[in-house]
């Protein structure tokens, strides 16, 4: 009896989306064979940025809004890519390989912001990203055919400089999600999707076995304490940001290629916000996070995207009130798991503080 | 006089030297151009007015010990409901503008007490709460739009009898009541008179506030919490004091902003309000610890010019609209600087 107590406690944040979202299933009167397919497609394509917020959390960054960095990266070598008309497998390949480095630029300026930022990462990831965001758009929609000489009809309307607002990556679409599919009702199921995310589950549970992962932790539970055992922990911070960015960029491609078109401006906004949603939803906190919780996350925050306009329109006779709950509750987690960290942090400091005192 | 002017130097800071620096070529450059100077600076006056109140809210929040407000939003949608009630009444100009207010200006107060209660229990955090709390209420607000019991005809769907727009016009309400009070020109600059008045009374009674023995209390509870436990000080009440008092601020700022701008934005709209604010007092000299009313005023006539000046001036020399671009570039430029400043305890 008390061990069931103890796994609601312990889960209860998933335990209770998971009641919101079957009662949104109820209400929505989907079909199954149509909730399955969207699910099947959704986890394919945002499992993999999800998994990519896991590190920089148990390096006790928290959680990494600069993800956003990432996927910029991993948007610019999809315009590269699609401009020199890169196609099939190997060229998405190729194009994850482009994005690699960028990553790892982009992901070592972040993480040298954020060693300048201790104690308030997430603010400063946030700000980060809406940055970097504004110096994409002035590069792709000014710069590009006025400074920077770029003529494709596929890519830009002559007439005015900049981007087009949509990019078709038609050469690239589906081309890892079709490669072994298994047909189940009208569902095609990409194996080859899920086997890479599966390979990336297992990478980052093997990383933590490693000397370098063992440190992160180290880093992530007493940045102090693992200085003094000298491990260089700004150095392991920075790492720590890298790898997720590295993996956000690679991320966005996966996602991209299954939709198939890039909204070259508005294609990474709520990256961010989305992958954190789902994580925390799973169960994550702002200093904890597993594999488990970040897919079963991924799974409910989709199953609830899938079904709250139906919901909406079955109980409030609106599905705009659906698409706008769905919203809320991604902002609301955020803010709520936010707030129980910093509450928790406060009154554990406060303990000691207390203890020095009677000390 | 050399000494004089070093400290007038360090007084105002290098980066606003830059930024007027900038601000006045654009406007040699504009002057050299078909555009009128005289009604670049009018835009500029009338923007200036429109926003200041927004960043004012910033500086009881920053003295507090509570960093940047950026759950400005949370009072917003208490000056929304309050425009939203007046135009539902169909109340027309001062009527409607102070009905607006007088709505606007508790739920302000109760609104900022609830945030308050929460901040308090996250202290350290306040800034990365206090965006997504107001990222929520704005998503949750938008569902309130939706079933909302407003039956104006001007203010809802014309299908459905439910539901409000998502931009309404003020301009047979109370749109621009402010601004046309005492509206004077000369050499061809439009001055908004009732509108910079209005702000100006508020910077003074927030300056005369943050004077008084209340404010002061409010500064030491900011800068150091132990002395001021130690002077006998209530913490929490303190921090709820200037918590409240931005949510007012914030509240009052939208009626005065939606009076202005002539339109009310519902939904989406007020997602991103408290960006441009915080930037404009950190442009304006604040940091994350400290703000004075006087850089809250610096901050948005310098930012606010140089938005409302860089548009047309870069439109004239290339292509394409810049402004949006140049204003998320500058002002979380702005933010990331003022984050990344070393300020001697952590804070978020």
């Amino acid at each position: 009896m008390n061990q069931i107590k103890r796994i609601i406690s312990k889960n209860a944040v998933p335990i209770l989306f998971a009641i919101v979202c079957l009662l949104g299933v109820y209400y929505a009167q989907m079909p199954g064979q149509f909730l399955f397919m969207e699910i099947i497609k959704r986890m394919a394509r945002n499992s993999f940025l999800v998994l990519s917020l896991i590190i920089p959390v148990v390096a006790g960054m928290g959680l990494n809004f600069g993800i956003v960095l990432g996927a910029l990266a991993g948007q610019i070598a999809l315009i590269l890519s699609t401009h020199w008309e890169w196609s099939g497998i190997g060229g998405l390949g190729l194009t994850a390989l482009l994005a690699t480095p960028m990553a790892v630029l982009f992901g070592v300026l972040a993480g040298m912001v954020l060693n300048k930022a201790k104690g308030r990462e997430m603010i400063t990831g946030m700000v980060m990203g809406f940055f970097a965001n504004g110096v994409y758009q002035f590069i792709f929609l000014f710069l590009v055919g006025t400074v920077i000489p770029f003529d494709n009809a596929a890519l830009r309307i002559s007439t005015s400089p900049g981007l087009r607002n949509t990019v078709n990556l038609s050469r690239l679409r589906g081309v890892l999600d079709n490669i072994w599919t298994v047909q189940y009702g009208f569902t095609k199921i990409p194996i080859v999707t899920f086997l890479v995310i599966a390979l990336l589950a297992i990478a980052i549970w093997a990383f933590f076995k490693t000397k370098l992962g063992q440190d992160f932790r180290a880093v992530g539970q007493d940045r102090h304490i693992a200085g003094v055992a000298g491990i260089q922990t700004d150095r392991n911070r920075i790492l720590a940001i890298v790898f997720s960015t590295v993996l956000a960029a690679w991320g966005q491609i996966i996602f991209l290629q299954n939709i198939g078109t890039l909204n070259t401006y508005n294609s990474h906004e709520q990256v961010g916000t989305f992958a954190i949603a789902a994580l925390l939803i799973g169960g994550a906190s702002v200093t904890k996070a597993t594999i488990g919780q970040a897919l079963m996350g991924t799974f409910l925050f989709h199953l609830l995207f899938v079904v709250s306009p139906s919901a909406g329109q079955a109980i409030f006779g609106s599905a705009q009130v659906g698409e706008y709950f769905r919203v809320f509750v991604a902002y609301g987690i955020i803010a709520i798991s936010l707030a129980l960290h910093a509450w928790r942090s406060k009154s554990l400091a406060k303990a000691s503080m207390e203890e020095d005192v009677s000390a | 006089m050399k000494e004089r002017l070093t400290k007038i130097y360090h007084g105002f800071g290098l980066p606003r030297l830059i930024i007027s620096a900038f601000l006045l070529a654009l406007i040699v450059v504009a002057a050299g151009t078909e555009l009128s100077v005289a009604g670049l600076l009018s835009d500029a006056l009338v923007r200036i007015g429109q926003n200041g109140i927004y960043v004012l809210a910033m500086v009881p929040s920053i003295q507090v010990g509570a960093g940047l407000n950026f759950g400005l939003p949370v009072g917003v949608i208490a000056g929304m409901v309050g425009v939203l009630v007046a135009m539902e009444n169909s109340l027309l100009g001062f009527g409607g503008f102070l009905v607006a207010l007088l709505v606007a200006i508790p739920l302000g107060i109760i609104a900022g007490y609830l945030y308050s209660l929460l901040l308090n229990r996250v202290a350290g955090q306040e800034m990365m709460v206090g965006t997504y709390v107001g990222f929520s209420i704005v998503a949750g607000m938008c569902i309130f739009w939706l079933m909302a019991p407003f039956t104006n005809p001007a203010l809802i769907w014309p299908v459905g009898g439910q539901g409000l727009r998502v931009t309404l016009t003020l301009a047979d309400t109370f749109g621009g009541t402010l601004n046309n009070f005492l509206k004077f020109e000369i050499f061809g600059l439009t001055v908004p008179t009732g509108l910079l008045l209005f702000y100006a009374f508020f910077a003074f009674l927030l300056w005369l506030f943050l004077r008084s023995k209340p404010g002061v209390a409010m500064e030491v509870v900011g800068r150091n919490p132990r002395f001021a436990v130690a002077s006998g000080l209530n913490i929490n009440a303190y921090r709820s004091v200037g918590i409240v008092l931005s949510t007012v601020l914030a509240a009052i700022g939208y009626v005065v902003y939606a009076q202005s701008f002539g339109f009310a934005q519902l939904y989406n709209g007020p997602l991103m309000t408290a960006f441009p604010a915080v930037a404009g007092v950190l442009i304006g000299g604040a940091s994350t610890r400290e703000a004075k009313v006087l850089h809250a005023i610096i901050g948005v006539v310098l930012f606010q010019t140089l938005l409302t000046v860089a548009m047309p001036v870069t439109n004239q020399l290339i292509e394409g609209n810049i402004s949006e671009i140049a204003r998320v570039i500058v002002s979380n430029g702005m933010i990331l600087y003022a984050l990344t400043r070393v300020t001697g305890g952590e804070q978020a």
